[in-house]
């Protein structure tokens, strides 16, 4: 349930190649030092094979339950995900085998293609804010404090769950009581029913979510700009250049790989927006908030339609492979800016 | 890069500020004035939340934008925890639902728990084969169970659901605990990353010295590997703690369900047009406190390790 969720971000990891990493270890503990020459950083080079088959039936042991996880919960239902998604399937009698008719029906389904518009204008609000907000943010913090207090001060609302960061904006934003439309009424006269109209509903989704996430995302970037070695930037500024042009000639292109991931990272959340939704508006008023994800579910668990929903599903993985992939070469073509 | 999976604190890069911090200029003052605005954006709904929590639900209405507590009273945290009789509940402007929290407070923590001691265990036991035992395939079986990356949850949810169905296990905590429990890629990988940069001196003495692989496990790597292990628990501990989907599809009935289905719940048996807006922060509020506490007690370690897990 947490790879990539909604609901349940999972802090991104990539490989890196080469050296295994710098790690604090016991390095300078009283060990005899009567080991064999090959106490080398990489122990895979030399093994007996008897080490081998020693390590095999515990190594064995050890990984069964992963690999029963693995095949129960991860292989297993993606290869039943794409069967039942060419299958009439209503949960209680037995799938059918209907081959392209949930594929045709999805091209002809205009509650869809709404939806994955109204989703695609919800991830581009998120994108270009959230990464905006939190790049700012991120560079601001760098050059202004090393608190980390401060760090984890916006870092906050990541730690609480879409379930009360919905229920208190929703709150703040309601029509009469809400603080932010009094606000709103004491400054423009008039308040703006933010979850009850269609076209603000959407925008408002996103804010909860840019809320949610901005601190998280900036310290990714945070993070980033630490390995920006500042003898690049005393360059700059014996060149002459403002802290203005400095941030967009030096800072954003060799943050570039960073930034490809926050954005691509924000792409893949909220194109499975969920919770957020079915707290406030659950897909309203009239469809202007039915992002993909909360469609899907109505399928599925109210009119009980598995297959059709297992079809949209596929469609939105296909769709999330391909964000994966153009990431992961636009990331590979900036890899030498810094290196 | 000398930067490694979260090595804790003490491994942060050290670099020194590009200019005299204490100097000011307009820059400067623009900075702050940004970053107090942020932090004012960030901390207000919390404060909100406990505003609007310790008000009488009915006197919110009459000053909806006092900033302090309208009414003073204990009466939503009483109200959700069921301590106040439905007769009070209804004069500060309860609907009369009440919220047996206390059973949605042990449901979370069985749940988050659970599942993180299960992952972590697992996931250790799973990377120290991968990393510091030598077998034949293990590279190629590593690269398999990590292909689970690529698949979004959003995908395994519904045939997950159906699984889960089939083997009879829908409003139980092994349904709700075993999909997550067992393997999650990132987990493995996190470990596994760590476990491939500790040094090879100690386990090779161990090794003359007649341990086996499983004894090594124990004594060695897993007392080595305790910072990432930490990282690695706060992080699925906060996750499970806040997972609302997989939840809503597993657990219909209240024996089981966590905190974050209680809050949807509460929200939809109080009346559409005058909601509970305290009972309802006061249950949100008693919903995030144990991240609140996490966050006061681990902080500075979730703060450097989301920095240093981002790096590739």
């Amino acid at each position: 349930m947490v790879v990539t969720s909604q609901g349940n971000h999972t802090t991104p990891v990539r490989p890196w190649p080469g050296e295994p990493g710098v790690v604090a270890t016991t390095a300078n503990s009283p060990v005899k030092k009567r080991s064999s020459p090959r106490k080398g950083r990489r122990p895979t080079v030399t093994r007996s094979a008897a080490a081998r088959r020693r390590d095999l039936p515990v190594a064995l042991l050890l990984i069964l339950p992963a690999v029963i996880g693995f095949a129960t919960f991860y292989a297993y239902p993606t290869l039943r995900g794409i069967y039942l998604s060419f299958t009439e399937f209503h949960v209680l009698s037995p799938p059918k085998w209907v081959g392209l008719a949930n594929f045709r029906e999805l091209f002809g389904d205009d509650v869809f293609w709404h939806s994955l518009l109204v989703t695609g204008y919800f991830v581009l609000l998120s994108v270009v804010f959230g990464t905006l907000t939190s790049l700012v943010t991120a560079v601001v913090l760098d050059r202004v404090t090393r608190s980390s207090a401060l760090r984890g001060v916006i870092l906050l609302p990541f730690l609480i769950s879409n379930v009360i960061a919905a229920l208190v904006w929703q709150w703040m934003l309601d029509p009469t009581l809400g603080i932010v439309n009094i606000a709103l009424k004491h400054l423009t006269g008039h308040s703006v029913l933010f979850f009850g109209s269609g076209g603000w509903a959407i925008p408002s989704l996103a804010a909860i979510s840019v809320w949610k996430w901005m601190g998280y995302y900036a310290l990714l970037i945070f993070a980033g700009l630490q390995t920006i070695p500042p003898t690049i930037y005393e360059a700059g500024r014996v060149d002459g250049a403002s802290e203005i042009q400095m941030f967009r000639r030096l800072t954003v292109p060799l943050l570039r790989p960073i930034l490809v991931m926050v954005v691509v990272l924000t792409v893949i959340n909220s194109f499975q927006l969920f919770d957020i939704v079915q707290v406030t508006t659950e897909g309203g008023p009239a469809n202007a908030s039915n992002v993909l994800q909360m469609y899907i579910y109505r399928k599925a668990f109210r009119q009980f339609d598995f297959g059709y929903a297992a079809t949209m599903s596929l469609a939105l993985f296909a769709l999330l492979i391909a964000v994966t992939f153009t990431q992961l070469r636009l990331a590979r073509a900036n890899e030498s800016d810094l290196s | 890069m000398a930067v490694t999976v979260a090595p804790g604190p003490a491994a942060l890069p050290r670099r020194p500020p590009r200019k005299d911090t204490r100097r000011f200029s307009p820059g400067r003052a623009v900075a702050w004035t940004y970053l107090g605005g942020i932090v004012l954006v960030t901390l207000f709904p919390f404060y909100w939340i406990l505003r609007t929590a310790l008000s009488n639900n009915y006197q919110l209405a009459t000053n909806p934008s006092s900033p302090l507590p309208v009414g003073f009273t204990w009466g939503a945290f009483e109200r959700v925890l069921g301590i106040a009789t439905t007769a009070e509940a209804q004069a500060q402007g309860g609907s009369g639902a009440t919220l047996d929290i206390a059973i949605y407070l042990r449901n979370s923590l069985i749940y988050a728990s659970v599942q993180t001691a299960l992952i972590v265990l697992l996931s250790a036991a799973a990377a120290y084969a991968f990393s510091r035992l030598h077998w034949r395939g293990r590279d190629l079986v590593f690269n398999i169970l990590i292909s689970a990356l690529m698949v979004p949850s959003v995908f395994t949810l519904l045939p997950n659901f159906v699984l889960v169905k089939d083997l009879g296990l829908t409003d139980t905590f092994a349904g709700l605990i075993l999909p997550g429990g067992l393997f999650q890629a990132f987990a493995l990988f996190f470990l596994r990353q760590f476990m491939l940069g500790l040094s090879t001196e100690v386990e090779e003495a161990a090794i003359i010295d007649g341990a086996g692989p499983l004894r090594i496990f124990f004594r060695i790597i897993l007392p080595m590997s305790a910072a990432p292990i930490a990282t690695v628990s706060l992080l699925m501990f906060v996750n499970a703690w806040n997972d609302y989907f997989w939840p809503l599809l597993i657990a219909n009935d209240q024996s089981v369900q966590p905190l974050t289905l209680a809050l949807g719940v509460f929200k939809q048996s109080s009346p559409q047009a005058a909601p509970d807006w305290a009972g309802l922060m006061a249950a949100a509020l008693i919903a995030a406190l144990p991240m609140l506490l996490l966050f006061i007690a681990f902080g500075r370690r979730i703060v450097n390790s989301i920095g240093f897990s981002g790096l590739k």
